[in-house]
């Protein structure tokens, strides 16, 4: 096969080749450097696929909002007077304007401040002009209104956005994400939210490579090695077991591109995961958190959402990583070799002060661009993207990582890049199949 | 004249040295951070003492228990980010940027029983492979000047930045 492939492949759908007989499964690096791809991309994939926009907790009240960019457009993520959630396009229909301008806050109206067109939390249009200034068709038809996106609907407060009036609902879209979406939003009755306004950064690679590395667990000790350091140096690395599932070490295609690894947590977890590094003080408190877990959900339902580690990705540019902390992280390309990164810390409504300060303390150790992990990453994806200048004579990236495997997939595997890798080459080799 | 100036030329009629004094050691601080003399940077710490970075945005983030820092090291965190850097294996930092601080208004905003809270600005320059990152924003001390040598009791780093652009945040600013 080898010689068969060309350094430089014309065809999109030609950049992933997979021979499942020979155990290989290849990516040709012009996927992520080429101009011509990002814009396939942006038509076939985040045109087309469901896209985060935002939690539930961001709006808790009526007439919150925040505004962010989702998918290359600008948006207003809000909740109206009535408490119904919305997701507009933030330009105004008069001339263009991006209507608000604040990241966040709490309005009764949007104004637009270039010509001063109004609109109500729904939406509306509101200003009152003199008469002889519009006619009566000038309202008609909802062409004064701020446009909606064509779809939103959300999962366990999790809400997503659709620019395919047509794509199928969001349910079916995540297909078997759902179950390891509810590990995380059963982890409190009270349910989960967002802490603070979270991290925004750029990394100088393909959004690909992150999605690739948010759940390759084959990079973790070669890469993380100065983490584990740190966690064994200060108590919080804690291998044993007690009655956990430290055997979980799967992997599971959620369909539809998703997938998710598993494993058993080195770390503690504030949800209920005990390491000597918190003190004796914390340890009744988690065990009865624990506890707690195994009422509601029994012994292997509770047991797991408290102990294991679980990375996910929802197909295109999701990961919830339910981890040492819970990080929600989403990224979008600005070009193919740039990315925009957005992730925020998800935690327990009500959570016990010292459980919240050491879940932020988790997740800063780790993950972010201050931490002793996350930026490691970024030096490899960057480094995988200098490395891609060498294309035309190295032109193929490979992902073959257990193929021969006879039985289920182990997490340090690759087949979870390779259930993202075959809905990418589906999406962009079929248009007429993305999003149905 | 605004109230701060006030205080501070205040102060500096008790100890007409004391801001020279004071820039002296944060330009200490600056040129054992620029040549990556972390080991000797990490010594001018208190014992007990905090170095953060809090979230960019509008400011209004200011606990480290309550939001998402970038950075919130106790003690033993900042010791041991300090022994992670002096790893080959802190990939991000190997092999070593280039770095230089620089620092401006200098402010002494309050002094009590020999512990000095100090204002600077300050643009950190970090330079690997032909891209230049830049942070720009305001240090807050808290420093000890009963003691000697001096210590930092605490270190805060407010970006000015809306977001983190270099995406890295590796090096100590």
């Amino acid at each position: 096969m080898d010689t068969l492939l060309n350094p430089l492949p014309h065809s999109l759908s030609g950049m992933v080749v997979e021979d499942r007989d020979r155990h290989l499964f290849r990516v040709a690096r012009r996927a992520f450097t080429d101009d011509a791809v990002l814009e396939e991309e942006r038509s076939n994939i985040f045109d087309r696929c469901w896209l985060y926009v935002g939690h539930s907790s961001e709006i808790t009240n009526n007439c919150d909002f925040i505004t962010r960019p989702v998918g290359g457009r600008e948006l207003i993520f809000n909740r109206d007077r009535a408490g119904v959630v919305h997701a507009f396009l933030n330009t105004c229909p008069h001339r263009g304007s991006m209507v608000v301008r604040e990241k966040k806050g709490n309005a009764l109206a949007f104004r637009c401040f270039y010509h001063g067109w109004s609109f109500n939390v729904n939406g509306r249009f509101a200003s009152r002009f003199d008469e002889g200034n519009y006619g009566k068709e000038h309202y008609g038809g909802g062409c004064a209104d701020l446009a909606q996106v064509p779809r939103l609907e959300s999962y366990r407060d999790f809400w997503f956005v659709n620019f395919d009036r047509n794509a199928m609902s969001l349910s079916d879209y995540l297909a078997g994400a759902k179950e390891y979406i509810d590990l995380v939003a059963d982890q409190t009755e009270a349910g989960m939210e967002i802490v603070g306004a979270g991290q925004q950064y750029v990394i100088n690679a393909n959004w690909k490579l992150l999605a690739e590395n948010s759940i390759d667990a084959f990079h973790g000790f070669p890469v993380h090695s100065t983490y584990f350091d740190y966690l064994k140096n200060i108590g919080s690395l804690r291998m044993e077991s007690g009655n956990s599932d430290f055997t979980a070490r799967g992997m599971t295609s959620l369909g539809n591109g998703h997938a998710v690894i598993e494993y058993a947590s080195p770390w503690g977890r504030p949800i209920a995961r005990w390491v000597p590094s918190w003190g004796e003080e914390k340890r009744e408190l988690v065990e009865r958190l624990r506890q707690g877990l195994v009422q509601r959900f029994g012994q292997e339902r509770g047991i797991r959402i408290a102990e294991t580690s679980r990375n996910m990705l929802i197909f295109p540019n999701l990961v919830i990583n339910d981890i040492m902390a819970i990080t929600v992280r989403t990224f979008m390309p600005d070009a193919p070799n740039r990315m925009t990164v957005s992730a925020w810390a998800l935690g327990a409504r009500g959570e016990d002060e010292e459980l919240r300060k050491l879940r932020l303390f988790n997740f800063l150790e780790f993950l972010g661009p201050g931490g002793f992990a996350t930026p490691d990453d970024q030096e490899a994806m960057e480094n995988c993207q200098r490395g891609y200048k060498n294309l035309r004579e190295v032109g193929w990236n490979d992902i073959s990582k257990g193929m021969p495997r006879v039985g289920p997939p182990m997490n340090d595997d690759e087949e979870q890049m390779r259930c993202f890798w075959r809905q990418w080459r589906d999406r962009m080799a079929d248009r007429t199949a993305g999003g149905k | 004249m605004n109230a701060d100036a006030g205080l501070s030329h205040g102060l500096a009629k008790d100890d007409p040295g004391l801001r020279a004094r004071i820039e002296d050691f944060l330009y200490l601080e600056a040129g054992l951070l620029d040549e990556w003399r972390i080991e000797e940077w990490f010594a001018m710490f208190a014992e007990g003492a905090t170095y953060e970075v809090p979230p960019t945005g509008d400011g209004s983030e200011t606990d480290p228990a309550t939001s998402l820092f970038y950075i919130a090291d106790d003690y033993v965190r900042l010791r041991e980010r300090i022994t992670r850097l002096t790893k080959k294996e802190a990939h991000s930092e190997f092999p070593r940027s280039r770095q230089r601080h620089m620092i401006s208004n200098v402010r002494i905003t309050g002094m009590t029983g020999g512990v000095a809270d100090v204002t600077a600005n300050f643009v950190t320059y970090r330079a690997k492979r032909g891209v230049v990152d830049t942070y720009y924003g305001k240090h807050v001390y808290r420093i000890d000047c009963a003691v000697q040598p001096w210590k930092i009791k605490a270190k805060r780093s407010i970006l000015d930045m809306d977001m983190l652009y270099p995406g890295k945040l590796t090096i100590i600013i």
